[in-house]
């Protein structure tokens, strides 16, 4: 916000922050501090030595890769799901609805057996992909597939708020000046919800990230091929080696970190972009 | 005012309730692994009426399941549990380091302190299509081999030993054969199971694979999911003897103050009865009588124990589990 708060127009600003500040250390940065410290009895070079080993290296593509493919995909099909759910009536509309927010409800290692089962070559839909030679289940391809799969809600959810307050009218104007459909969603549309789509694509990216429980079950977990690094950490606390697990984990925590921030900084340069055309002119307040 | 005082009432209740339910003089707790569960459910109820009528004393267990090593890292972290009941001595001697139990814990009970041993065989398809007798069949081409991770699961590590230790006995066999050996065992594998009951799953249910190498104990549990007739065990020439430590957590149990009962109640796992239990739950007993009863359901098998061919779990987990050690070096020489 270009806002400088001590004029805005809310009071509280020092004890809300105070509060916000408060809840997320206890929440999020002490505990993450405290793993920081765990890892920091190893030097860097022992760190470094761990995260570029060849199969953690290896396991840092497969879980970044297919977070990034899974997220992906889910920006393209939520977005196409949270616009059916918004735009249009249809009977059985509130099931499907509900029927989003279920990979929120069920727990992971269900998900897990469950695709696996159903996408291994002998499974009700793997089957299909074995006649034509494609292999789901065990593969880096199953990982996307469980990682679409919990992601899903998150792009649906985070568009659908921001879909029903853009009123058809829009398109209507934008229609009876002679744009096309593909002009109006590119043009009017589009960089209306692509902050909020940015925002699901984040969500369901580093929840994909941290996955454990559904992943396992359907990766196969073969070294260099699909052991996704969670596994790793499991593993380093299955060799009693706590410092090595932490260690593994920080370095996780580091690229998600940056990555969430490259991310926050390109949403927030989007949503700028998009309200400059209209709201350059606000009254910057506030002495500097 | 009536509602509060139906209120207090209904507490005094409640805690009446709760002060007649819970009547056991002790209670124990069991941390063990996870397939342990239906063994327990069974000697649980066998061990306290065998107490209460020595003794006259009521004791009331608990059990914790879980992974091993999860298991044992909360005793660590300070999971009061009387006594651990495990699948590998790696994970008991992670506690005797800790100053949790005591160092010689294997000599504190009969038969290396493990009640029972088992061993590892293999699930073949029915009719054992693929003709698979002995270790040296899983690597032929065109075999698939099912096995839980052979890094992160007691399952797969053992399997992964019994496949070492068969390659050291073949004629000339020496490390570096063996390596070469499970090298190519590995390579047969599609997948790595999470643990053994996902191994199991995978070759049963979704069909996967010409040969499961598992515990002895799993075969029976799958005829009792799957039915009998649907795959064979076939018992290699060699294999591994898997064997099951118990402890006595010296420092919950001098807290609580519970040091005989856990004693007592590890005792009786050696006992006839106990043996018996740990028979019909297709555990191998240590008892000779008991096995002798049983022998329909425990061919003979020639085993070699950790001990012997790797000089104890400590060495050949430095040797092979840890990160560099020879799994890796199997999945770094691509």
């Amino acid at each position: 916000m270009s806002r400088s708060p001590s004029r805005s127009v809310l009071p509280g600003f020092g004890l809300s922050l105070g509060y916000t500040l408060v809840y997320l250390s206890l929440l999020v940065l002490i505990p993450l501090a405290g793993l920081l410290v765990k890892s920091a009895s190893l030097s860097l070079a022992d760190i470094w030595a761990i995260a570029t080993g060849p199969r953690a290296l290896a396991s840092f593509r497969v879980t970044f890769g297919a977070s990034f493919a899974a997220a992906c995909i889910n920006a393209f099909f939520g977005l196409i799901v949270a616009w059916v759910l918004v735009r249009y009536d249809f009977w059985g509309k509130r099931f499907i609805d509900a029927l989003v927010d279920l990979p929120f409800a069920l727990p992971t290692a269900v998900a897990g057996i469950t695709l696996a089962t159903l996408y291994a070559e002998t499974g009700v839909i793997g089957e299909w992909f074995a006649k034509a030679g494609v292999k789901i289940a065990y593969t880096p391809l199953g990982i996307v597939v469980a990682l679409t799969f919990i992601g899903l809600p998150f792009v649906v959810r985070t568009l659908q708020p921001v879909l029903e307050d853009i009123e058809p009218e829009v398109e209507e104007a934008a229609a009876s000046l002679g744009a096309s459909r593909w002009q109006t969603f590119r043009r009017v549309l589009f960089p209306a919800i692509f902050p909020a789509l940015l925002t699901g694509f984040t969500l369901a990216f580093s929840r994909a990230v941290g996955e454990y429980g559904s992943v396992i079950f359907i990766a196969g977990n073969m070294p260099l091929i699909s052991e996704i690094t969670p596994l790793l950490i499991i593993s380093k606390l299955e060799q009693y080696d706590f410092v090595g697990a932490t260690a593994l984990a920080s370095v996780m925590l580091v690229i998600s970190f940056v990555m969430l921030l490259a991310i926050n900084v390109l949403q927030w340069w989007a949503s700028n972009r998009h309200r400059s055309g209209t709201a350059k002119a606000a009254p910057q307040g506030g002495a500097q | 005012m009536s509602a509060r005082h139906s209120l207090r009432l209904a507490t005094l209740a409640a805690s009446l309730l709760f002060a007649v339910g819970v009547h056991a003089d002790t209670v124990l707790l069991n941390a063990s692994y996870d397939v342990a569960r239906d063994l327990y459910k069974d000697f649980n109820p066998a061990f306290q009426k065998a107490w209460q009528a020595k003794t006259g004393e009521k004791v009331e267990i608990k059990q914790s399941h879980g992974g091993s090593s999860k298991q044992v890292r909360a005793v660590a972290d300070g999971l009061e549990a009387d006594v651990v009941t495990m699948n590998q001595a790696t994970d008991v001697d992670f506690l005797a380091d800790k100053g949790l139990v005591a160092k010689d814990y294997h000599k504190k009970f009969p038969t290396n302190a493990s009640p029972y041993t088992s061993t590892m065989v293999f699930i073949v398809r029915k009719g054992n299509p693929k003709a698979i007798k002995d270790w040296s069949d899983l690597i032929k081409s065109g075999v698939q081999v099912i096995v839980p991770h052979p890094k992160n699961t007691g399952n797969g590590r053992y399997t992964y030993l019994a496949a070492w230790g068969y390659a050291l006995k073949q004629p000339g066999g020496n490390d570096k054969s063996a390596q070469d050996f499970v090298g190519k065992l590995l390579k047969n594998a599609p997948l790595f199971g999470t643990g053994g009951r996902d191994a199991t799953t995978t070759f049963m249910q979704r069909r996967l694979g010409d040969v499961l190498v598992t515990f002895e104990s799993e075969a029976e549990l799958i005829a009792k999911e799957f039915g009998r007739g649907d795959f064979e065990v076939v018992y290699p020439s060699v294999s591994i003897l898997t064997e099951f430590p118990v402890a006595v957590v010296d420092k919950v149990v001098d807290k609580k103050g519970t040091r005989k009962q856990a004693q007592a109640y590890l005792e009786y796992l050696w006992s006839k009865e106990g043996q018996e239990i740990i028979a019909e739950n297709y555990l191998r007993p240590r008892d000779a009588e008991v096995l002798k009863k049983h022998a329909a359901q425990f061919p003979a098998i020639k085993t070699f124990t950790v001990d012997e061919t790797f000089g104890g779990w400590g060495k050949a987990f430095k040797a092979h589990f840890v990160d560099g050690g020879s799994f890796d070096q199997i999945y770094s020489v691509k």
